[in-house]
């Protein structure tokens, strides 16, 4: 049970950072493939309809790792305190843009809102990958009362290895955005975006490479599953990109769900049979089994999100077919 | 300030603007779900109008809810990881399960209806706002079961684990079916239906009397009020249903709602008095003979229990220390609530009575337009109620407050403050952004509408 738990919260992070991965992108993206305002609404209008539902895998996270693993979501959550609150403030300001920028046509009211919209998106890409990146690479958790507390402080989950794996997920999902504008944007978004998409493409697999080198000398690992896993991102990521430049966009786009996948795997399967790693001392390090909830609420749990979630893969997949067609500035017909 | 009482601030302030939004959104999306039925069976271009204008201001306020939203659910975690750690087993269940029945279909379902007018059915489009509305009512639920074990905990067994005692869940079902989940569920709810109600009418009012389609507005005032006046009477019920509950289960909750300090029997209502918490008495008041022994117990010579037997008891069970919450709050806190959704109710009951009589004066309009913050008093000072009313304790008899708290909160104020400040300042700006565009969709009218409309969805079109 504890297992299978660790495995769905897994899925759901997989679930969150290939959807809103794009969502993100598209939001760093919009300087660079949006020029004036018609151009910025598609853009922004190929993520409206979606981003919310993207978001909401975040959320189940959160609140999985609440249910299922109590002393996870408290320690990280306390520890990983004022990143956490950052990520916070972006999510906030991301969300109301969406809202709020076409509620007035002022030239300085909209370009702020896109701005913001940047600058968010920008940070929640960054600070995501970072924070988990830090699990892996481990943080300085102790015993604190009987219970095992994060210790460091904000600047500690800025290491070398976390911050190269935050770099490198953000050019991924650059790229990610790039492939879903070039078939759903239209115009001179999806031309931009076209042609950005290569390079940001060949960026990311330099630096997934380099990451895997840097995990292999900085990493200690229990199995051999994350770097099947790890080789496995890489190839896929490499197929991915060849098949973008033979203008298969969709299938292209489909096999950064493998890459995502597999980094997500290889990063849980590394941090197996942790939660959190202590830097300090392997002693101090978060056991999945001693984090875990009782059995009794596992078991019911197991019951609910196992019933729920093909459900919302399929009225997900649903929404994604009925907003399957580009975005475009159409005539004025409504 | 302690850490302790910040932390408590940053929790009050960060819920207490939560939920200025989601009761609200609670019963407007129904309205509106309601009004493009309307539209939808008649072909009426006023109701089309009416779901779109609505439709909008419902928007606005649904996305303030949502980011907000985000913030309650990690909160527990930064601030309170002593507490997450104690209840996690069970108070985490409802809150995943929320996210997974309810929050997935709302978003999913709410972009749809945004963006989908014209690449779906018009059924279909109608369909999704209604499955809009519901599941924002299912994730009311999910959390109100959570609050619930907080009031009134069941189902569970206090165990060692390797990190200290904590409540685990052994009967999935009593959590669920808890009678505190009904009665403050449907209070909850009630009363969302009811801002929503009033909401409508008093923007409704409100265009009346800058003349703007006062025709299509005033259709609207006659149903709005009818359902306003039954959400009203709902809530008002199961409020009375919950003081019977909280009687027997949190006795101090009453006690100090009352500022009821002696034991008393044939305990009378004060509707107004003078609280001095540091004597321990009340100055004059006008008091209704037997109101509190009817309120509590439905019997005017029960015997109510009053704050000094109360603290002495709980010290006796519990240890020393103070088990009385802040007793002017809670009185004065109840007090707003309760008059506010009186004079609601009140105005609700003459509105449809004399409806043709007032429908085209003035000061009609006027009155429902400064109606406006009464829900908004209601629900706050509701939920204050409620939740300064268990203190001290965070888990009502088995987790303090101050034993809640994450360790790293207590000791490290200056991230605290940092938190705090920040977001007072971030939902500062949204309330003002919030209440501009207000303020400027309701400026603009229908004829503004149109023009945004066509505005914000020219991107849409599509090939």
């Amino acid at each position: 049970m504890v297992n299978l738990w660790f495995v769905i919260i897994g899925v759901l992070f997989t679930g969150f950072i290939f959807l809103e991965g794009f969502d993100f992108g598209v939001g760093v993206l919009l300087p660079f493939v949006a020029k004036n305002d018609s151009e910025r609404q598609i853009a922004i209008g190929t993520i409206g309809p979606l981003w919310d539902g993207n978001e909401v895998w975040l959320l189940t996270a959160g609140g999985a790792m609440f249910a299922a693993f109590p002393y996870w979501y408290a320690t990280l959550f306390s520890g990983f305190y004022l990143a956490l609150f950052l990520v916070l403030a972006a999510l906030i300001v991301r969300g109301v843009t969406f809202e709020f920028r076409n509620k007035s046509d002022n030239r300085f009211w909209r370009e702020n809102w896109d701005t913001a919209l940047s600058i968010s998106s920008a940070l929640c890409a960054l600070l995501f990958p970072i924070a988990l990146a830090n699990l892996l690479h481990g943080t300085p958790l102790a015993l604190v009362n009987q219970r095992i507390e994060y210790v460091g402080s904000f600047w500690d989950l800025l290491n070398p290895f976390s911050l190269f794996a935050g770099l490198t997920l953000f050019v991924f999902m650059l790229y990610h955005g790039a492939i879903y504008l070039a078939f759903k944007g239209s115009e001179l978004v999806e031309q931009r975006s076209r042609k950005l998409a290569k390079p940001l493409g060949l960026t990311s697999l330099i630096l997934l490479c380099l990451l895997t080198l840097f995990a292999a000398f900085s990493i200690e690992l229990r199995s051999i599953l994350p770097g099947i896993l790890t080789a496995g991102a890489i190839l896929l990521l490499a197929a991915s990109i060849f098949v973008f430049t033979k203008g298969k966009d969709r299938l292209s786009f489909l096999l950064n769900f493998g890459v995502v996948a597999c980094i997500m795997g290889a990063l849980f399967s590394g941090l197996f049979p942790y939660a959190m790693i202590s830097s300090l001392d392997t002693s101090y390090s978060l056991l999945l089994t001693d984090a875990a909830s009782s059995a009794y609420t596992l078991k019911i749990m197991s019951i609910i999100a196992l019933t729920l979630l093909p459900i919302v893969l399929l009225y997900q997949y649903w929404t994604f077919k009925i907003f399957r067609a580009r975005v475009t500035l159409g005539d004025t017909h409504y | 300030m302690t850490p302790l009482t910040l932390a408590r601030l940053q929790f009050a302030a960060t819920t207490i603007y939560h939920f200025l939004f989601v009761p609200l959104t609670l019963g407007l999306a129904f309205i509106v779900a309601w009004m493009q039925y309307r539209s939808y069976k008649t072909g009426d271009k006023a109701w089309e109008q009416l779901t779109k204008y609505f439709g909008s201001l419902f928007l606005i306020n649904f996305s303030l809810g949502v980011v907000t939203g985000i913030v309650q659910e990690f909160q527990f975690g930064m601030n309170w990881s002593n507490y997450s750690r104690f209840v996690g087993d069970v108070f985490g269940a409802p809150l995943a399960i929320e996210a997974l029945a309810a929050f997935f279909v709302e978003s999913t379902f709410l972009g749809i209806w945004i963006f989908g007018r014209d690449k779906i059915s018009k059924k279909l489009h109608l369909a999704s706002i209604w499955i809009v509305a519901i599941a924002a009512s299912v994730s009311a639920l999910w959390i109100i079961i959570a609050n619930s074990f907080m009031q009134s905990p069941t189902g569970f067994i206090l165990r060692d684990t390797a990190f200290g005692p904590r409540a685990e869940m052994t009967d999935f079902a009593a959590l669920i079916l808890n009678y505190h989940v009904l009665i403050q569920f449907l209070h909850v709810i009630a009363s969302g239906f009811a801002t929503g109600a009033v909401f409508v009418l008093s923007i409704s009012g409100l265009n009346i009397l800058l003349g703007k389609d006062k025709a299509t507005f005033k259709k609207v005032i006659k149903p709005i009020a009818i359902f306003a006046l039954v959400a009203l009477i709902v809530s008002v019920g199961a409020g009375d249903r919950q003081g019977k509950y909280i009687a027997e289960n949190q006795p101090m909750k009453i006690a100090t709602s009352e500022a009821l300090w002696d034991t008393t029997d044939k305990a009378p209502f004060s509707v107004f008095s003078i609280i001095d918490e540091n004597r321990k008495t009340n100055g004059i008041s006008l008091k209704i003979p037997y109101g509190l022994s009817i309120l509590a117990f439905n019997d005017p010579n029960a015997t109510v229990k009053g704050i000094n037997d109360l603290q002495a008891e709980y010290e006796a069970m519990y240890g020393p220390g103070n088990y009385t919450p802040p007793v002017a709050l809670m009185y004065y806190s109840f007090r707003i609530m309760v008059y506010a959704g009186s004079l609601m109710l009140v105005v609700m009951l003459f509105s449809i009575i004399f409806h043709k009589k007032w429908i085209d004066k003035k000061w009609y309009a006027g009155l429902l337009v400064v109606m406006l913050p009464l829900p908004y008093l209601c629900n706050t000072f509701g939920w204050i109620f409620t939740e300064v009313g268990r203190q001290p304790w965070l888990v009502q008899g088995i987790l303090k407050t101050e034993d809640g708290i994450s360790t790293a909160t207590s000791t490290n104020t200056t991230a605290l403050l940092i938190t705090l400040v920040g977001f007072i300042i971030l939902y500062g700006i949204l309330a003002l952004i919030d209440i501009g565009l207000m303020a400027k969709h309701v400026k603009k009218g229908f004829d503004g509408l149109e023009a945004t409309i066509k505005e914000e969805s020219e991107v849409l079109i599509t090939w």
